[in-house]
Order: C-alpha cells, then structure tokens, then sequence
C-alpha cells in the first residue's frame, strides 16, 4: 500500500513536471522563432498602412493586434492609452486588425473609412466606448453605430461610400496573415519592440513597455 | 470475492488507467493552454468525460476498490463514443453539417498531424479504447 501510493506521487510528479518543462520549452522555442522572424522581416510587424500613434523615433514599439468588437480590447484600450501618456515621446502605437467577430470587420471598414477624413483615433475610441451597445455578442446590433457616429463630425455619407473600397478588404487580409504568422490567437495580442509578451495582462505588458524603454 | 488489497496485478491494472487519463489530461491542457490550440465543441465533450477519470481512478486506487470499475465506465463509454464521432468526421464518414460545432472551431479542422496520420481526436480515441480494454481485463479477472 505504501509503495503504491509512492508509485502514484512520482507519477503525479513526473507528468507534472512534464508538463511545466514542456510549457517553458515550447514558449521559449516560439518567443526565439518569432523575434528570428522579426529580424528577417520586420514588415510582419508593421505594414506602411498600418494606423500608427505617438513618438517617430520611439524607443518602444507597441504592436497591437486587435478586434474593434473584441471586449478585452476595449478594456486594454485606456490601459495602452495611460501607458503612452507615462512615457511622452517615447512610445508608438501600431494597430493591425484581427477581426474575428461577427461585426468586426464592420466596424473596421468604418474605421478605415472615418481614417481617411483624419478621425481614426476619436473613432476607435468612439467604438470602443460604445461597444456594449452595438458589439454585445448575443444581440449585435451593428445599425446603431450610425445613431453615435455623427457626434465626431465626420461626413457620414462618404463613410458609407468609402467603407466599400476593397483596399480595406485587402488590408484586413493581409494583417489577418501576420497575425498567423506571428501565431496571434486570440485579441488583444501585443509585441514590444517585435517580442512577444510573456504571459498576458496589464503588468506584463507594463514590464515589457519599461524594459524596452529603458534598453 | 477475494480482497484486492494486495492485488498487484489489480492494482497495476487501474493505475495504467489512471495513468493514461492524467497523461490525457495533461496532453490536452498542453495543447490549449501551452500551444493555445482552441478545443473544438466535441473536444469538449470528450474533455468531460476524461478529466474526472483522473480522480476516479485515484479514488479506486487508495485503497483498490472493485468500485472504480462500474463508477468509471460509463465515462469511459460515453468518451469513447464522442471520440468515436470525432473521428469519423476527420475521416470524412460523416459530414460537416451534421456536427454540433455552432460558432468558434471548426470540429473538423486538423490542428496537428504527426507521421501523416496521428491527430488529437485519434489520440483521444486511444485513449478511451485503452481505458475501455484494461477495463473490460479487470472486470474479466477481478469482478466475474
């Protein structure tokens, strides 16, 4: 009885450990593919159409990989948003689509079209603060972006002509084929500086935009 | 019925049970968690029914009890079976459209495939044929 109980403690270890070594292993492994690729190919990262904010000669570059629909990245949106303002001129912020709800690419090609009269930042805000009302997932009611829309001053007629360009089409696919490349599975997804954060979360993604800057 | 207490080979035979259902456990927890593949609806099912074996077994093991036999096949049945229709569907015997995969993962999408043949849904099937086998042994040489 008391060999078996021995049998089953080293078993329990033995799978136990497995497993930890095989996480670390394996995250290790993918975070050294991913910062080989950016060194090869650092358009992976960020694309010349690519909505960029902040600093031109950054010490830290925030690429983030996000869903207009996604409720996670509305809560990180003021989390990103604090953290530039911490470190004026110092940080720049890269926005790639990964549309992966039912609406997402809705509002993204509305994005894209309030981009062009020079309001994408207001209208991600926009979208985001009022996400609950258009983007809830059981009950997506797309149609009431047009009820706050107008409160930014765009042209909601040309919106509506512009939304329809097929080079916003393009762009969203080309981003949704980094973001496979670069083995994004899930919104928001983060790389400081082309590295990919360790695990996810406010502090972790704090910890990576100082170690950055202070490199 | 004679005590199983001192029953080595019993013994042995639950605890390779318990042993494949932790070691399924783990392998699936490795593949969401630690490789973030997203399990699919069926692979839920199947999840159900493996993830308690673990404390079944173990329950059944300290101290050996005839018990394990009949609390856990029922689990190991209804797994098998998901893992079963899991399969087909990979092999293309059933279609898509029959599935219950409503929004998310697709239950027919391949995620690894080791030596052209081995995926997650096949091991699980192993899994669940093996428990089923060792299972169906003990009850033959122990129960009967």
């Amino acid at each position: 009885m008391k060999n078996q109980k021995i049998i089953i403690g080293i078993s329990s270890a033995v799978l136990i450990l497995a497993f930890v070594v095989g996480a670390s292993f394996y995250k290790k492994n993918q975070a050294k593919q991913i910062s080989f690729l950016a060194q090869e190919n650092i358009e992976v990262f960020i694309r010349d159409h690519s909505p960029t904010m902040g600093s031109e000669q950054p010490a830290a570059v925030i690429v983030e990989f996000l869903d207009p629909e996604c409720e996670s990245c509305r809560r990180f949106y003021p989390i990103v948003k604090q953290i530039i303002a911490e470190h004026p001129g110092k940080i720049k912020l890269v926005i790639r689509y990964t549309p992966l709800h039912k609406n997402s690419k809705f509002a993204v090609r509305i994005l894209e079209a309030a981009r062009q009269q020079g309001k994408f930042w207001e209208t991600l805000q926009l979208l985001f603060e009022k996400q609950p009302l258009w983007g809830d997932h059981h009950q997506p009611r797309p149609e009431l972006i047009w009820d706050f829309l107008p409160q930014l001053g765009l042209d909601i007629e040309k919106i509506k002509q512009d939304m329809d360009n097929p080079a916003i089409e393009k762009i969203m696919q080309l981003d949704m084929a980094d973001a496979v490349q670069l083995k994004v599975r899930g919104t928001p997804t983060f790389f400081i500086n082309g590295k990919a954060l360790e695990s996810f979360g406010e502090e972790p993604l704090r910890a990576a935009v100082l170690e950055a800057i202070n490199n | 019925m004679t005590d199983l207490k001192n029953n080595s080979s019993a013994f042995g035979l639950i605890f390779l049970c318990w042993l494949i259902a932790t070691t399924a456990t783990v392998g699936s927890l490795f593949f969401s968690e630690v490789m973030e593949f997203l399990p699919c609806m069926l692979c839920w099912y199947q999840r159900i029914f493996m993830y308690p074996l673990v404390l079944i077994f173990l329950c059944g093991l300290l101290p050996l009890d005839r018990g394990v036999f009949k609390f856990s096949l029922p689990l190991v049945v209804g797994g098998l079976v998901s893992a079963l229709y899991h399969n087909l569907l990979h092999w293309g015997i059933i279609p898509e459209s029959a599935t219950p995969c409503r929004s998310g993962v697709s239950c027919s999408a391949v995620w690894i495939d080791w030596g052209g043949f081995i995926t997650i849904p096949l091991l699980s099937l192993l899994a669940f044929s093996l428990l089923l086998i060792l299972l169906i042994i003990f009850y033959r040489r122990f129960i009967r």
